[in-house]
């Protein structure tokens, strides 16, 4: 098969396996739809493979495949076109990769709902959407993408519909994501105003060409930025739209590791890295997302600090990482954020299907104060969590480490103080994430002894994905490995370097980098690795050593009590936004209904008042009828001989 | 036979076909027999039919006739359903008289 026909099979079989589970997953045999949900992302990944051998045997041009002309307007033609360059295939690969392993974990996690075979074909449609979100070659395709991984994540955070707390989680994910998506739309129609097109190679020509009108720092392409980021915030919960994240953890555990970890909420960094052409020629709008994420990454992982529920620890760490990877973008780094993306996606996967694993096992608890000492019980479980962990606070040599650094180092050559903040950030991100692991894997067991009893390891379905993820979390950092340890052995900057040319040709300075030095780059590891297993220590001290037990989130003093409570933002939220306009929509309905009654009864009353009218002409006299009909057909004639000619 | 047709002079055939048209809608008008009414508009349409021949003899053209065969067609299936719907009428009010047919009012 050709490269066009590949490219849109590995787009359209996970959608094929969304057809089959959603029609039939009443009709279908349990075994049956775990393996067509399963197949469906497998082959996507195989075929994504097999597109990346291509193209690299192929010398890495960058493939368009148009498939149809969608919209021709005017002026305007949008076509259903992918796009296959070294972008959409790193994507491709870990989100195919990775969505195949938590496809294979829910078959295991999931078996036992009754809503199966609908959650496995929701999880297809979202790998469909994630797909096209990443393969469209213009921003149309993207949109329909990111809508639909929105509508994904909707319906799967309210998978458990019976429960109205989660249903009112759905709803807010739902609508903090559209208020994001509402910019990212305005940015896709100025884009269509400036440039008259949304294809992105086109895009890049028309800034990368000599009779360029915008310049850097123009106000067209400041607006676009800044309104496509807005879209950024929504989808990859940035301050201020961040708070659906948290709540999002009401879905079954597979979902948060593959679209509220792993996948979705990368988007908005593949959507800047996409656009990386527009902002670089805004160093306004980057320097907004640099202060958001910074915002970002602190604020959530305070929060962190002070969370008992499980899940919860994970969601406001993927916050505080997303944040981390924003950073990268904000200081131009884009190759060091996508770096983060792809480590991150296999630590985060593993934590949350590691946590899946212990709820499983405790049946449905997770609540860590309840937990401790399931080291005995779940060893490889308890393996593969802590490698994520280290991989998470940046140890050597694992992934995380290799891309949390890039990422300081090129804070730090941007400034200091940043560099300062984000080691601080990263120190209480292994500070949490240890607090989580003691308590949860370390100690005495603290549950009840009716769950004392039901303690086992997962299935296999279970624990082979945390296996896979755990060597990924390992060794993924070797695609990005800096300068300082090995001369040209970044295989990701090399690879990724031709997606940022014309950015470095439009605004050099912004690339143009004191260079550090060796030696200043071994002490900035030091040190950032040092207080990372400081923290460690004190977490081990604090929670193992003393055997400190949290206090429940109501009991907290001071400033714990603040961070329990979230800052209060929820809480700020309702009271600013929420309940005002759910005031003012009383109001309008209480007052204003009455107009409304009055115009749409009105049409009724006239409506019914002519029948009655007109119900008298109809006699039941056959010799009246026929003489109306004479009389009109004398009118007719008379009128067609005489008025009309 | 046109020749003999075209003998008359085409006048007379409109007035021919008037009178009997107006003679149609003077009896649908004023008859109160469901079937005499129903003769009348026998009447009208072939008046219009003769006109129709007439003026198609005169203009050598075959249109026209083609035309009344059609008219013949249909008022014939008309005449089948229309006077299988007086029949049953008849059956249930034992009456054809219109005037007493008022039932299907409002």
């Amino acid at each position: 098969m050709d490269n066009k026909t590949l490219a849109l099979l590995a787009l359209l079989l996970p959608f094929i396996g969304f057809l089959i589970n959603g029609l039939g997953f009443r009709r279908l045999p349990k075994p049956l739809v775990g393996l067509v949900a399963v197949a469906m992302p497998l082959a996507s990944f195989i075929i994504t493979l097999i597109l990346f051998g291509k193209f690299q045997s192929g010398g890495s041009k960058s493939m368009t495949f148009i498939y149809a002309n969608w919209i021709a307007i005017h002026d305007i033609t949008i076509s259903f076109s992918l796009l296959i360059d070294q972008l959409s295939l790193i994507m491709l690969s870990f989100v195919t990769g990775v969505g195949t392993l938590i496809h294979v974990y829910s078959a295991g996690y999931m078996g036992e709902d009754e809503g199966y075979g609908k959650f496995m074909a929701y999880l297809n449609l979202f790998m469909f959407s994630m797909l096209a979100l990443i393969m469209g070659s213009n921003y149309m395709i993207m949109f329909i993408g990111w809508e639909g991984v929105g509508l994904c994540s909707f319906l799967l955070i309210g998978f458990w519909n019976k429960n109205r707390p989660y249903n009112a989680a759905a709803q807010k994910a739902f609508v903090m994501n559209r208020i994001g998506d509402l910019g990212l739309i305005l940015g896709v129609f100025l884009i269509f105003i400036f440039f008259g097109t949304s294809e992105y190679k086109d895009i890049e020509a028309f800034v990368g060409a000599e009779t360029n009108p915008y310049k850097v720092g123009a106000w067209q392409v400041v607006t676009i930025t800044i309104l496509l980021f807005v879209g950024a915030m929504g989808k990859s919960a940035q301050v201020p739209l961040y708070t659906w994240l948290p709540d999002a953890m009401a879905g079954p555990t597979p979902v948060s590791a593959l679209i509220h970890a792993a996948t979705m909420v990368t988007a908005g960094i593949y959507m800047v890295v996409r656009s990386n052409f527009l902002y670089s020629l805004a160093p306004a709008t980057l320097d907004i997302v640099l202060v958001i994420a910074l915002i970002t990454a602190l604020l959530a992982a305070s929060i962190g600090i002070f969370q008992n529920d499980i899940k919860k620890v994970l969601a406001y760490s993927t916050v505080s990482q997303l944040g981390y990877m924003f950073m990268a973008l904000g200081v131009a780094s884009y190759t060091s954020g996508m770096f983060h993306v792809i480590t991150h996606a296999f630590f985060k996967a593993l934590l949350f299907l590691g946590a899946g694993s212990v709820i499983h096992a405790l049946h449905h608890e997770q609540d860590i104060r309840n937990m401790g000492g399931l080291r005995k019980y779940m060893p490889i479980t308890f393996i593969t969590f802590l490698v994520a962990t280290l991989a998470i606070s940046g140890i050597p040599p694992f992934a995380g480490f290799f891309s949390k650094d890039e990422i300081l180092m090129h804070l730090y050559q941007k400034s200091p103080v940043l560099w300062v903040l984000g080691v601080a950030g990263s120190a209480m991100t292994s500070f949490y994430m240890f607090r989580l692991f003691f308590l949860t894997f370390l100690g005495e067991f603290r549950g009840t002894e009716e769950q004392r009893h039901h303690l086992h390891e997962s299935p296999i379905s279970i624990t082979l994905p945390l296996m896979i993820l755990a060597v990924l979390s390992i060794g993924g950092g070797l695609i990005g490995i800096p300068e300082v340890f090995a001369k040209d052995a970044n295989w990701l900057a090399k690879f990724t370097a031709p997606l940022f040319t014309t950015s470095q040709k439009l605004n050099p300075q912004l690339f143009n980098h004191a260079h550090l030095s060796h030696s200043t780059e071994y002490i900035l590891m030091g040190v950032s690795v040092v207080v990372a297993i400081g923290s460690i220590i004190f977490a081990y001290i604090k929670f193992v050593a003393n055997r400190t037990v949290p206090k429940p989130e109501t009991e907290q003093q001071g400033i714990g009590k603040v961070l329990a409570n979230k800052y209060y933002v929820d809480e700020l939220y309702n009271t600013v936004f929420v309940k005002p306009i759910l005031a003012f929509s009383r109001f309008l309905g209480e007052s204003f209904e009455v107009f409304v009654d009055l115009i749409v009864e009105g049409f009724g009353q006239i409506v019914k008042g002519l029948g009655n009218a007109f119900r008298k002409l109809q006699t039941g006299s056959i010799g009246v009828y026929l003489f109306a009909i004479v009389i009109g057909a004398v009118i007719w004639i008379a009128f067609n001989l005489f008025i009309y000619k | 036979m046109p020749e003999i047709i075209t003998k008359i002079p085409l006048e007379y055939y409109i007035i021919l076909a008037s009178i009997l048209f107006c003679i149609g809608v003077i009896g649908v008008l004023t008859r109160k027999n469901a079937l005499i009414i129903f003769m009348c508009v026998e009447l009208m349409l072939n008046a219009v039919n003769m006109l129709f021949i007439a003026f198609s003899a005169y203009k050598g053209d075959a249109a026209g006739q083609v035309f009344v065969f059609f008219i013949m067609a249909v008022a014939a299936a008309e005449v089948a359903v229309g006077l299988a719907i007086i029949v049953m009428i008849y059956r249930n009010t034992r009456s054809v008289d219109i005037g007493q047919l008022n039932k299907i009012k409002y």
